[in-house]
């Protein structure tokens, strides 16, 4: 058998026999394209994205004037315990596993993902999280120990029922998502990067996943540990936290914590490497101390190990273990503060075009300062101990996440979404979401740091009329449904941009990384031929990329020979092998099924219904793992 | 012509595919660390790495909370060693077939490899048995899960690991399918080595099992 094969030929099919995949909405079940992958990422986020937004409205609305009773204490309870759960791991983790889903290979001019059916059993493994976590309100047992859920206030003895089974056994589940999808970012961005593409030339946004996803892999295990052993203590009457027996409440704030705290930085890094992203191409100049910015997100990913128990300083700990993370959590803010710095350089030293997406940036500088300052104000530890667990906290947590997420998650949907459906969304509408939805959140969240110092507890059903707590209450409700309001705009314009749209064409905005060097939408394939890399701004450096395919003599790798993509080496990006990739498959999403009925069949202890549903994964896994067409495994 | 991999007419040589640069050959096949496969499994191995820690950074913490002269607290025994070595000695001699398989398979030998594999197999289903069927059953009658902290953490180690030796043995068995279709050659083996990897892991793991559950509590 031959083993050397004419690229070139007219024989070999071409990159759209090799790459298409079967058409029609059953294709959606089956697909392993990373970038409908992350399209479906993108929107299912954003649908758990609403159903929290809308469980905040109704608190907010509970909360307008005291002693309201549109809904009763339990179901308070349960909105503010599945608010929390559905924005930290069914909107932030996954949008962000949605935009690097789709624009990560594309920037690092690869074909696809390393792992494509275990990116599509990363989504159906989310997705089917999430209809778990929501099939709770079908059973009318909504979990509602809040989203940290501290025993033993969830514990067997004062939370009898099956709701906290669902918080622990859906963040289990959620988890397996979570990991795949990351394992699978880090290998795609370690071995699959265009030739050329040396480690010194991965684009800053590319650098926050890969930040994210070691974060992930280091810091998701210890809450999977905590709710395993939380799941045990309820369903099987094990100790680990109940002090009648040896067990310690603290272990499971400790554990949850020494996941919780990276957590924020697992969502907050990709979006300040959206920011990075952003920042060049609307100031028409390099991005500012580029290898600066790179250290310092990693250095944040790091001390974000070292600072748990800040969350922790009302428990009682020893003052040494105080001391020690206070003083990391003062040191955190130092990479913050290169960056934000380092962008100001930028903005300063080029010519800002205030369009959407800067405005969304220009917003998310401001809202986050103010977030990161009352966060260095928590790590006094006599402040903390003041407002702690009281509206300061709220107010402080909400600018970090929504500044530090949302703002520049929404600037990106305008930058990207034109190269995602080959249509612009409308910039009028665009600024007066922008500007309802920054004026809404500061209305909303600033009133409450007022709030806490007045000492309005957070998680508090209703209040009296006349401890003060009323005027900035009703404001701070005004500002949420602003702020709803500013989001369903975007929105609004996403599906008008559907449909009129003007037409994008491949480079709308003058981008300077790989995804501006190919169509809008970009084929199943990705590139023509993967180029070869020779700076950091390669579609600003190499004119020729912008003009279509790179030419072979230029560098530019067709792969015709098969369903291939290439495999390079880990430092400096040279070429290794040519890997087969998978085709579309079912596999992932019957294995993902079985895992929902096997969840469901643990939670209500129908143990053979549990069975069924292992089995069914296991039909899922052989039928994955059993080599067929050319791939790689083997 | 594309190139083809039916699994019954595998090529013994390593198969170069054009790139379409002028003239580049590259490998069509990677196993090791120029396959995607390897870092993955590592991912894998770390992130796993990580829930362990977890556990016995939750055995350390109660153990200290629970104050020095109270583990095993009081009305338990610390625990018996001999069966818990015996045991150790046949976990870990099964990562040697495991290992001469994995080198077999890239000396092209099916003989060796399939034996490794089944060799390995029958160690750590030796283990597995004797854990479940002889040691459990011991422990039991001394004190359970729900007795205390101290008895919820003794079997949720053990038996975290022994799910973990559960996981290994089912990969095995596809592993050792795949091996009798011969589905494996000098250079075809990514499947084999990701095992290997897996299965050193999880022998390696139960050092630190041993030394946490068995050892520690007669310190």
């Amino acid at each position: 058998m031959a083993t050397v094969h004419d690229a070139t030929s007219s024989s070999s099919p071409s990159l759209e026999e090799m790459w298409g995949e079967p058409q029609g909405l059953g294709s959606w079940l089956s697909t392993v394209d990373h970038k409908r992958i992350g399209m479906k990422y993108l929107v299912t986020a954003m649908v758990f994205l609403v159903a929290g937004g809308v469980e905040s409205l109704i608190m907010r609305a509970q909360l307008a004037q005291p002693n309201l009773h549109l809904i009763s204490p339990e179901v308070y309870n349960q909105l503010f315990t599945m608010h929390g759960v559905t924005m930290m791991f069914l909107f932030a983790t996954p949008v962000l596993s949605g935009f690097g889903n789709y624009l990560v290979p594309l920037m690092i001019g690869a074909r696809d993902m390393a792992f494509p059916r275990l990116n599509a059993f990363g989504y159906w493994v989310f997705l089917a999280s999430g209809i778990f976590l929501y099939s709770a309100f079908l059973t009318g047992h909504v979990p509602d120990a809040g989203w940290f859920n501290y025993v033993p206030l969830s514990g067997p003895r004062f939370a009898p029922g099956i709701n906290i089974d669902f918080y622990a056994l859906g963040l289990i589940f959620v988890a397996i998502s979570t990991t795949a999808g990351a394992i699978n970012f880090i290998v795609t961005i370690l071995k699959m990067r265009a030739p050329g593409m040396s480690i010194n030339r991965i684009p800053i946004f590319v650098w926050g996943e890969l930040a994210m996803s070691f974060s992930i892999v280091f810091a998701l295990p210890t809450l999977t540990v905590a709710c395993v052993l939380l799941e045990l203590e309820r369903k099987f009457g094990f100790h680990f936290f109940d002090a009648g027996h040896g067990g310690d409440p603290l272990l499971w704030q400790h554990l949850f914590w020494i996941f919780g705290h990276p957590e924020v930085y697992i969502i907050i890094l990709p979006a300040l490497g959206m920011v990075s992203a952003l920042i060049p191409t609307f100031t028409g100049r390099r991005m500012v101390g580029y290898i600066w910015i790179v250290i310092a997100e990693m250095a944040t990913a790091l001390i974000g190990f070292g600072v748990w128990t800040h969350h922790m300083f009302t428990t009682g700990l020893p003052q040494v273990a105080i001391s020690f993370v206070a003083l990391s959590s003062f040191f955190i803010a130092i990479p913050s503060g290169v960056q934000i710095f380092a962008w100001i350089a930028t903005l300063i030293a080029g010519r800002p075009r205030l369009k959407t997406p800067m405005l969304f940036v220009l917003g998310f500088l401001l809202v986050f300062v103010i977030g990161g300052l009352s966060g260095v104000m928590f790590a006094a530890v006599p402040f903390d101990q003041q407002v702690h667990d009281s509206y300061f906290v709220i107010a402080h947590f909400h600018y970090v996440m929504v500044g530090g997420l949302l703002f520049p998650l929404f600037g990106a949907l305008y930058y990207w979404l034109p190269k995602m459906t080959g249509r612009m969304m409308g910039e009028g509408l665009g600024k007066w979401s922008f500007w309802t939805m920054f004026a809404g959140f500061n209305v909303c969240f600033f009133p409450m740091h007022v709030m806490g110092i007045l000492g309005q507890p957070r998680r508090t059903y209703t209040y009296q009329a006349g401890l003060g707590w009323t005027g900035p209450n009703l404001i701070s409700t005004i500002g949420a449904f602003l702020l709803g309001l500013g989001i369903a705009l975007t929105f609004w314009n996403w599906v008008w941009s559907r449909w009129h749209g003007a037409p994008a064409g491949n480079d709308p905005w003058g981008g300077d990384t790989l995804e501006w060097a190919t169509t809008s939408p970009p084929p199943e394939y990705n590139f023509e031929t993967i180029p070869t890399v020779a700076s950091l701004e390669p579609t600003w450096d190499q004119p020729n990329l912008r003009d279509g395919a790179q030419p072979p003599e230029a560098g530019g790798r067709p792969l015709l020979g098969g369903h291939l993509t290439l495999s390079t080496s880990l430092l400096d990006g040279t070429p290794r092998a040519v890997v087969f990739m998978p085709h579309a498959t079912l596999a992932p999403v019957i294995a993902s099924l079985g895992l929902l009925v096997g969840f469901w069949g643990v939670v209500f202890g129908a143990w053979l219904l549990a069975g069924v549903g292992a089995t069914v994964f296991a039909g899922g896994m052989i039928d994955w793992f059993w080599p067929r067409h050319q791939t790689q495994e083997t | 012509m594309a190139i083809t991999h039916a699994t019954s007419d595998v090529p013994e040589v390593d198969p170069l595919v054009p790139t379409g640069a002028p003239g580049e050959l590259l490998p069509g096949y990677a196993s090791g660390p120029d396959s995607f496969g390897f870092w993955g499994m590592l991912g894998l191995i770390t992130t796993e790495a990580l829930l362990f820690s977890s556990l016995i950074a939750s055995y350390f913490y109660l153990r200290f909370r629970a104050g020095p002269h109270h583990w095993p607290p009081a009305g338990i025994a610390p625990p018996e060693l001999t069966l818990p070595l015996i045991m150790t000695a046949i976990l870990w001699s099964s990562s040697i077939p495991v290992h001469l398989a994995d080198h077999a398979i890239r000396r092209g030998s099916q003989r060796g490899l399939r034996l490794g594999l089944l060799g390995g197999f029958l160690l750590g289903a030796t283990f597995l048995g004797l854990q479940l069927i002889v040691e459990y059953p011991k422990t039991l009658d001394l004190f359970t899960p729900r007795t205390n902290a101290y008895g919820s953490l003794f079997f949720t180690l053990t038996g975290f690991h022994g799910f973990h030796v559960l996981v290994g043995l089912a990969i095995s068995v596809f592993v050792q399918i795949r091996a009798w279709q011969g589905a494996f050659d000098r250079h075809r083996h990514l499947m084999v080595r990701n095992f290997a990897m897996y299965w050193h892991f999880v022998d390696a793991v139960w050092a630190l099992i041993l030394c946490t559950v068995y050892l520690s509590p007669r310190l």
